[in-house]
C-alpha cells in the first residue's frame, strides 16, 4: 500500500539535511549531521555558545531555547527537524548588545552565580513572559522547573522574574561611594557577561580545529585490564589521531593535592581501582570521535574482586586498594581533650546514635570541560578549576616540564563546590595537545563527570554526648568512619578537619574525636562543602536534641547555654579573645523559634489529615583556610601608565563571588571608586597565586591580602603626591590627583612614567597567610585564625501517610564578621542551605546507578522554602574588614535542622540519610509498631 | 553512520519501517535522545512530528483521538471534558514545561517505562491504541498494548497513529496524583489515576483505576473498581482496602523499596478517589 512517490515526500536529504532557520532574528541556512541536536549544532555550527550544555538528557534545562515560541531543551530536539522554525537563545534578550530587561534583573538580584545555568533560566522565564506578561510566584516556579541551578537555591532567579513581570519594576544599580563599597549590595563586577551568555565556560571559545579527546574508563569497580593493537585500532578509524595510554606521559603518572599522599593515576596501568577511571584517551577529527563507538576500543578486563564499603575494605582478607596501605586505611584523625570516657560516666545524662550517609554529587551543571594548546615548548590550558597553581605544579610533573612552562587559564566555573580543585580533564588535553601539536579538548559526559569525579564521603559516624542535670555540655565522643574511594584526593582534609568540628560551636571540655578515612574501589571522595563536616553535625546537633529533650531544656536555649564565647577554649585548646559570633547568631533565632513552634503547634492540633508540622534548629562553626597549615594569597595590583587601575584577581571565582568582593575590599583600602577597578584574572602567567577556591578562605584569606595590597598602593601614591593619610585619590584619565582639602591637590601625569615589567607605574603586592599553630599529638593547637559561625531553623510539613517532607521555611543566622556584599553572601546562603536540604532529604550518589541528573535528585526550584538571611557582624580581627568565610559554613547546619524539624512534627529521628519518603515512611511505621503515635 | 528521514505521510512512514528496520521512530525525542545517548550521533531516525494530521485531539463519533504527535502541552492547553483533568494533571507532571512541550503521550505510551505517568492516566480512561502498518489500521486496548518493561505489541513496520479514548458522561470527575523524591522533574516512585463516572443519584455508576510503577505494566484495580459502583463519590475512598494492591507487584530499586510503594500506592488510590469526589461537588 505503500509508494514512496518523491511529491508527497517531504523526506530529507539523509546525509547531511540541509535546514534553514531563523536564530535571534537572524536567518541561518546551514548543513547538520543527520541526528545532531539542536544544542550542538547552536553552538558548533552556529558558534551561540551562550547555549549551555549540562546533560544532553533533558534533566539539568540549561541548553533551553524558545522554539516557536515553546521553551524545550535544544539537547533533545533533532537539527534536522528545525527547517523553517525561529529560535531565540539567550544572546536574543540583549537590547542593542546590552542586557535586556530580564538580563538585568537576574544581574541586579544576583540571581546568576556561576552563570552556568543562567541562559536556560532566562530562556524559560522568557518564554513564560511571552505567555503570561504578569505571572505569580506559583506560575514562575513552574516555568523553571524544569532547569536546575546548583548555586543559587532559586530564590534570587524567582524574584528577578518577578520584577519583570508587567506591572513590576527592577530596583536601580546600587552604587558605591569611594570608601564604602564594602557593605554595598553592588552588582556582580562580572555579571554582565554570565546574564548575557557570553562568560566563556570550559567547553566554550575554543580555537578553530580543536581536536576532540574522548576518554576510555573502567565499567567495573576493579579489574584488570589489557589494551590491544591500538594502532591497528587507530588506522581502522579515520579520524582518530592518537591514542593516548600511561606510556605517553613524559613525567611522573601521579597527581594529587596533597603531594606527600599523591596516589591518582592519570591513566590507570594494569589495574583500574574503580568504575570510571581512565585507561586511555582517543584523540581525533570531532565529528568522527562522536562517531566512535567505544565498545569496539580493543581493551580486556578481567573483573577483579572488589571492596566497597569501609566495612569490607577492614575485613583481614580484604583486598589492599594500595598495597603500601595495610588495612586500607588512608589516614587517622584525633582529638583529645580532658578524659571523655571518663567524664561520660560522670555526665547525668547520655544520649548516643550512630549514623550513616551515601555519597554526594557536587552536581555543578558544568561538567567538566576545557582545552588545551602547545605554544613551542610550553603548555596552556583552559579549563574549569577551583586551583590554578596546584593545576600547574601537577601538571608539570606529569608533562615533565618545568612549572613556569605550563600556563593555567581558568575558565568561567559552571560550579565547583569543591570537586573542581582536583585534577581531572587537564592531563589529557594536555597531553592530547603535546603529542598531536594541534588544541585538543573534552567536554565530560554527564555520566562520565559523575562516575569519574571526587564525591562528598559517605561516613559511619557514632557519637555519645553527655551533660549535667544543670544543662551544661560535659562530655563527647565521636568516632567516624569516611570512605574515601580509591585515590587520597582530600580524605586526609576530611580526617583531620572533622575531629576539630564535631563538638560543634560549643564549650565541650571533655572530647575525644576519632576518624579514618578507608580506600575502597569506589570513586575518590574528595572535598565537598564542608570536608565532613557537615556530615559530623548531623549526628552532633541531633544528638542535642535528644540530650536537651532528656536533661527537659528547650532545645535552643539548651544551645545558647552551652555555646563558644570569647575566651573559652575550643576543643583544640584555641581561645578567641574576639569574633566569636555563635551565640548572636542562635539569639537572633530566639523569636522566630518561639513563633514557628507556636504555629506548627497550632497547627497539628487543629489540622486533622496525614500532615504533620515541626522546627527544628542547628548551630554551626567552621575553620577558614587551611588546617594549621600555611595557606597565603598574594594580590597584586598597580596602576598603568594609561591610568588602568588593575587588580590581579587570583581568586578564582566559581560563582561565589570573589572577584566583586575581593575588588570590594581592595578599592576601599585603596580609596577609589569600585567601578575603576579592572580586574585581571587568576591566569598562572599573569596573576600572583592566591591560593584555592576551598575551605572558605578566599573572603578572608585573599581578601586580606587585597585589603594589604591596595593599602600599601595607596601609601605608595600619597607619598609620592606628598598628600596625607586622609587625602582622597581620583583618577582622570592619565591624571592622578590627590586632595586632602588642606591646601591644592597635588597632582600627577602617569603618561610620563617609566612602567616596570608588569606594565605598572605604581604597583604593590602582598602576601597574607593566617596565623595557625600546628596540632599537637592530641590534636591541641590552633589550627585557624577565625571560624565562621551560624545556626539554621527549618520548619517542615511531613505527610505522615506517605513520608513525604515538604521544608517550608529556613531561617538562616550567619556570623560573617563583616557582610562585604549582603546580596551575594545571601545567594551563598540561599545556595547552601538548598544543597543542605539535598543532603537531607534526597541526594545520594551509587556508583553505576545514579550516574545522570535523571536519577541522581538536586532540590529544584519546587522544593525550595522561602530563605531568610540574617547577617550577624562579629568583627573578626583578622579578616579584611572584620570579615569571615561563608561558602562553607551555609550548608552545614541545614541537614541537622531539618532532620530535627522532621522529629519534631513526629517524634521519628533518621539517622541514615538521605531522608527519602520511603524512609521516613519506614521509620512512622516502627515507631507506630512501637505504640507511638506520629 | 547517522541518518534523518522526514516521511510526508503516515503511509510513506509506514513504508520506510517495512524496509529498514534500522529505523526508530522519534516524536518528541524525550526518551529517545536521552535513552541514546552519545550513541545518538550514529543512530537512524524517522521523525514523525511533521506528518500532517498527526498532531492534536478531535473527537470523532464516541472516542477522543489524541494523535500521535500530541504534546503534553497540547493536551494541557486544550479545552476538553472533566474527565481529562486526571491527564491533564499527569501532564503537568511530566518532567517539566521543556519536556511537556516536546514530549508526546504516544512515546510516553510507547516507550513503556514502568513508570510512564501518561500511560496510568490514559489506562484508566480505558485508552486504545491505534496502530498504521503495512497491513493497514488496527485499534487495541492500551492494556494489551503495553507487555511488559519497555515492551509493546507493535510489530515491525508499524507505527501508533493515536490514542482513542471513549467519551463518557458529562458527569465523569477524575484525578492523578503522582509521589516523587522531589517536586518537579521526577520518576514517579508511584502515582494513580481515577475516573469515576456518577449516576443520576450522584453514585458512582462506574470507575477505572490505574495504578504505575508498581508493576511492570500498570495495573487496574477491578476489585476495587466493582466495589465501587453505587457508593456515593464522598465515601469512595473509605471503600479502598489495603488488599486492593494485592495485584501490584512492586519492586525494589534506587528510588524506593517494594514495600513501600505497596503502601504508598493504596495511600494515593484513597488521596486520588477523594480528588474526584472533591471535583465532583
Ligand atoms: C527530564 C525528563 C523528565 C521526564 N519526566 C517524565 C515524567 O515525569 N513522567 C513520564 O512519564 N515520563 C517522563 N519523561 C519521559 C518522556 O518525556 C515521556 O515518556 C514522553 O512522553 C515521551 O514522548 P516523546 O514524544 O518525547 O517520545 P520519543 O522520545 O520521541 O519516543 C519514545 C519512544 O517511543 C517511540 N515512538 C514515539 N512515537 C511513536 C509512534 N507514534 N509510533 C511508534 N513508536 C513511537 C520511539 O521510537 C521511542 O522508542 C521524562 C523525560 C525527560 C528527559
Ligand atoms: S543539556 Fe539539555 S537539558 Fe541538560
Ligand atoms: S548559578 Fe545556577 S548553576 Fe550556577
Amino acid at each position: 500500500m505503500t509508494s514512496l512517490s518523491s511529491r508527497d515526500t517531504a523526506l530529507v536529504d539523509a546525509a547531511e539535511p540541509r535546514v534553514g532557520f531563523t536564530v535571534d532574528g537572524k536567518p541561518h541556512t546551514l548543513r547538520v549531521p543527520p541526528t545532531a541536536r539542536l544544542s550542538e549544532v547552536l553552538r558548533e555550527g552556529l558558534g551561540i555558545e551562550g547555549v549551555k550544555v549540562g546533560c544532553d538528557a533533558g534533566d539539568c534545562g540549561a541548553c533551553t531555547v524558545i522554539l516557536d515560541g515553546e521553551a524545550v531543551c535544544a539537547c533533545l530536539v533533532p537539527a534536522a527537524r528545525c527547517d523553517g522554525v525561529e529560535i531565540v537563545t539567550v544572546e536574543g534578550l540583549a537590547e542593542a548588545g546590552r542586557p535586556g530587561r530580564l538580563q538585568e534583573a537576574f544581574w541586579r538580584r544576583g540571581a546568576a552565580q556561576c552563570g552556568i545555568c543562567t541562559p536556560g533560566m532566562l530562556t524559560s522565564a522568557e518564554a513564560l513572559l511571552r505567555r503570561t506578561a504578569s505571572p505569580t510566584r506559583a506560575d514562575v516556579e513552574e516555568a523553571l522547573a524544569g532547569v536546575l541551578c546548583r548555586c543559587t537555591g532559586y530564590a534570587k532567579i524567582v524574584d528577578a522574574v518577578l520584577d519583570c513581570a508587567a506591572d513590576a519594576t527592577t530596583a536601580p544599580a546600587v552604587g558605591a561611594e569611594v570608601g564604602a563599597a564594602v557593605g554595598a549590595r553592588i552588582d556582580r563586577l562580572d555579571g554582565r557577561a554570565k546574564v548575557m551568555g557570553t562568560d566563556a565556560f570550559g567547553a566554550d571559545a575554543w580555537p578553530e580545529g580543536t581536536l576532540l579527546v574522548r576518554v576510555v574508563r573502567s565499567p567495573h569497580h576493579h579489574a584488570a585490564f589489557a589494551l590491544g593493537d591500538l594502532d591497528a585500532w587507530r588506522r581502522a578509524n579515520p579520524g582518530v589521531v592518537a591514542v593516548l595510554t600511561a606510556s605517553d606521559i613524559p613525567g611522573r603518572n601521579i597527581h594529587g593535592v596533597i603531594p606527600p599522599l599523591a596516589d591518582q593515576p592519570v591513566f590507570a596501568e594494569r589495574v583500574a581501582r574503580f568504575r570510571g577511571e581512565a585507561v586511555a584517551a582517543i584523540v581525533g577529527e570531532r565529528a568522527a570521535i562522536r562517531a566512535l563507538d567505544l565498545a569496539t576500543f580493543p581493551v580486556t578486563w578481567s573483573a577483579l574482586a572488589a571492596v566497597l564499603t569501609p566495612d569490607d575494605a577492614r575485613r583481614p582478607d580484604a583486598p589492599l586498594v594500595h598495597e603500601t596501605r595495610a588495612g586500607n586505611v588512608l589516614v587517622r584523625g584525633l582529638v583529645r581533650r580532658g578524659d571523655a570516657e571518663a567524664a561520660l560516666s560522670d555526665a547525668d545524662v547520655v544520649v548516643e546514635g550512630a549514623y550513616t550517609t551515601g555519597f554526594v554529587e557536587h552536581a555543578y551543571i558544568e561538567p567538566e570541560a576545557g582545552f588545551a594548546r602547545r605554544v613551542g615548548d610550553r603548555i596552556e590550558v583552559f579549563a574549569c578549576t577551583q586551583a590554578p597553581h596546584m593545576d600547574r605544579d601537577d601538571l608539570a610533573a606529569i608533562m615533565a616540564l618545568p612549572p613556569d612552562a605550563v600556563r593555567i587559564i581558568p575558565s568561567a566555573v559552571g560550579g565547583g563546590f569543591g570537586s573542581k580543585l582536583d585534577l581531572s580533564l587537564q592531563p589529557f588535553v594536555a597531553l592530547a595537545a603535546w603529542v598531536t601539536g594541534r588544541p585538543a579538548g573534552v567536554v565530560y559526559t554527564r555520566p562520565e563527570s559523575m562516575a569519574s569525579t571526587t564525591k562528598r564521603h559517605p561516613s559511619a559516624i557514632t557519637v555519645r554526648i553527655g551533660a549535667k542535670a544543670d544543662g551544661t555540655l560535659h562530655a563527647m565522643r565521636f568516632e567516624g568512619t569516611f570512605n574515601t574511594g580509591a585515590y587520597a584526593s582530600w580524605g586526609p582534609t576530611v580526617a583531620n578537619r572533622v575531629p576539630v568540628h564535631a563538638s560543634g560551636p560549643y564549650l565541650v571540655p571533655h572530647y575525644e574525636a576519632r576518624t579514618a578515612a578507608i580506600h575502597t574501589h569506589t570513586v575518590p571522595a574528595g572535598a565537598f562543602r564542608g570536608f565532613g563536616v557537615p556530615q559530623a553535625a548531623v549526628a552532633q546537633e541531633t544528638l542535642l536534641d535528644e540530650l536537651a529533650d532528656a536533661l527537659g531544656f528547650d532545645r535552643l536555649d539548651f544551645r545558647i547555654r552551652n555555646a563558644l564565647t570569647n575566651g573559652a577554649p575550643t576543643v583544640t585548646g584555641q581561645v578567641f579573645a574576639q569574633g566569636v559570633g555563635i551565640r548572636a547568631c542562635f539569639e537572633a533565632l530566639v523569636p522566630h523559634w518561639r513563633e514557628r513552634r507556636a504555629a506548627a503547634r497550632a497547627f497539628n492540633a487543629t489540622a486533622g489529615g496525614p500532615l504533620r508540622r515541626g522546627v527544628g534548629v542547628a548551630g554551626m562553626w567552621y575553620g577558614c583556610g587551611n588546617t594549621s597549615m600555611s595557606n597565603p594569597s598574594t594580590i597584586r595590583a598597580g596602576l598603568g601608565p594609561d591610568g588602568r587601575l588593575v587588580l590581579h584577581q587570583g581568586a578564582v571565582d566559581i560563582g561565589q563571588g570573589s572577584n566583586t568582593v575581593v575588588a570590594q575590599i581592595f578599592a576601599d583600602a585603596l580609596g577609589f571608586p569600585v567601578g575603576q577597578v579592572a580586574l585581571v584574572g587568576a591566569d598562572t602567567d599573569l596573576t600572583p597565586d592566591a591560593g584555592k577556591t576551598s575551605a572558605s578562605r578566599q573572603t578572608f584569606v585573599t581578601g586580606a591580602a587585597a585589603l594589604r595590597s591596595g593599602a600599601a598602593l595607596r601609601e605608595t601614591l600619597l607619598l609620592r603626591l606628598n598628600a596625607g593619610p586622609d587625602a582622597r585619590l581620583s583618577l582622570d584619565g592619565t591624571m592622578l590627583r590627590a586632595d586632602d582639602g588642606r591646601r591644592d591637590s597635588a597632582s600627577l601625569d602617569l603618561a610620563g612614567l617609566e612602567p616596570d615589567a608588569h606594565g605598572f607605574v605604581f604597583a604593590a603586592e602582598e602576601t597574607f597567610d593566617p596565623p595557625t599553630s600546628p596540632l599537637d599529638a592530641n590534636g591541641q593547637g590552633e589550627p585557624y585564625a577565625a571560624f565562621g559561625f551560624g545556626a539554621h531553623l527549618a520548619e517542615v510539613e511531613v505527610d505522615v501517610e506517605l513520608g513525604r517532607v515538604r521544608v517550608l521555611a529556613l531561617i538562616c543566622a550567619h556570623d560573617v564578621g563583616r557582610a562585604v556584599n549582603p546580596t551575594l553572601i545571601e545567594g551563598q546562603i540561599e545556595g547552601g542551605s538548598a544543597q543542605g536540604l539535598g543532603l537531607a532529604l534526597m541526594e545520594e550518589y551509587i556508583p553505576g546507578r545514579t550516574e545522570n541528573l535523571h536519577d541522581y535528585l538536586i532540590p529544584t526550584v519546587g522544593d525550595m522554602p522561602r530563605v531568610t538571611s540574617i547577617l550577624v557582624e562579629e568583627a573578626d580581627a583578622h579578616g579584611p574588614f572584620g570579615a569571615k568565610g561563608i561558602g562553607e559554613q551555609v550548608l552545614i547546619p541545614t541537614a541537622p535542622a531539618i532532620l530535627n524539624a522532621i522529629r519534631d512534627a513526629t517524634g521519628v529521628l533518621i539517622r541514615d540519610l538521605p531522608a527519602t519518603p520511603g524512609k521516613v515512611h519506614a521509620a512512622l511505621a516502627a515507631a507506630r509498631a512501637a505504640g507511638a503515635r506520629p | 553512520m547517522s541518518r534523518y528521514l522526514r516521511p510526508g505521510s503516515i503511509d510513506e512512514a509506514v513504508g520506510l519501517l517495512s524496509t529498514d528496520a534500522a529505523l526508530r521512530i522519534v516524536a518528541g525525542g524525550t526518551d529517545v535522545y536521552p535513552s541514546l545517548g552519545e550513541a545518538a550521533a550514529r543512530a537512524a531516525f524517522l521523525d514523525i512530528v511533521r506528518i500532517p494530521g498527526l498532531r492534536g485531539i478531535t473527537r470523532e463519533n464516541e472516542a477522543w483521538r489524541i494523535g500521535a504527535a500530541t504534546t503534553w502541552s497540547d493536551v494541557v492547553r486544550a479545552p476538553l471534558p472533566a474527565f481529562f483533568d486526571g491527564l491533564k494533571l499527569a501532564g503537568r507532571e511530566v518532567g517539566a514545561i521543556q519536556i511537556q512541550n516536546a514530549g508526546t503521550l504516544a512515546g510516553n505510551v510507547v516507550n513503556a517505562s514502568p513508570a510512564a505517568d501518561g500511560t496510568v492516566a490514559l489506562m484508566a480512561l480505558d485508552a486504545r491504541v491505534e496502530i498504521a502498518g503495512s497491513d493497514g489500521r488496527r485499534v487495541m486496548p492500551l492494556g494489551d498494548f503495553v507487555t511488559g518493561v519497555r515492551s509493546v505489541a507493535l510489530k515491525p513496520g508499524e507505527i501508533v497513529t493515536a490514542l482513542l479514548v471513549p467519551d463518557r458522561p458529562a458527569k465523569s470527575r477524575s484525578s492523578f496524583l503522582k509521589l516523587g523524591a522531589r517536586r518537579y522533574l521526577v520518576i514517579s516512585i508511584a502515582m494513580v489515576s481515577a475516573v469515576v463516572d456518577l449516576d443520576d443519584a450522584g453514585m458512582i455508576a462506574e470507575a477505572g483505576i490505574a495504578v504505575g510503577a508498581c508493576s511492570p505494566v500498570a495495573r487496574r484495580l477491578p476489585a476495587l473498581e466493582a466495589r465501587l459502583v453505587g457508593v456515593p463519590p464522598a465515601q469512595a475512598a473509605d471503600v479502598v482496602l489495603a488488599s486492593d494492591a494485592d495485584v501490584l507487584s512492586p519492586i525494589d530499586d534506587v528510588r524506593a523499596r517494594a514495600g513501600y510503594r505497596r503502601d504508598a500506592a493504596i495511600t494515593l488510590v484513597r488521596r486520588t478517589l477523594a480528588a474526584c469526589a472533591e471535583a465532583a461537588r
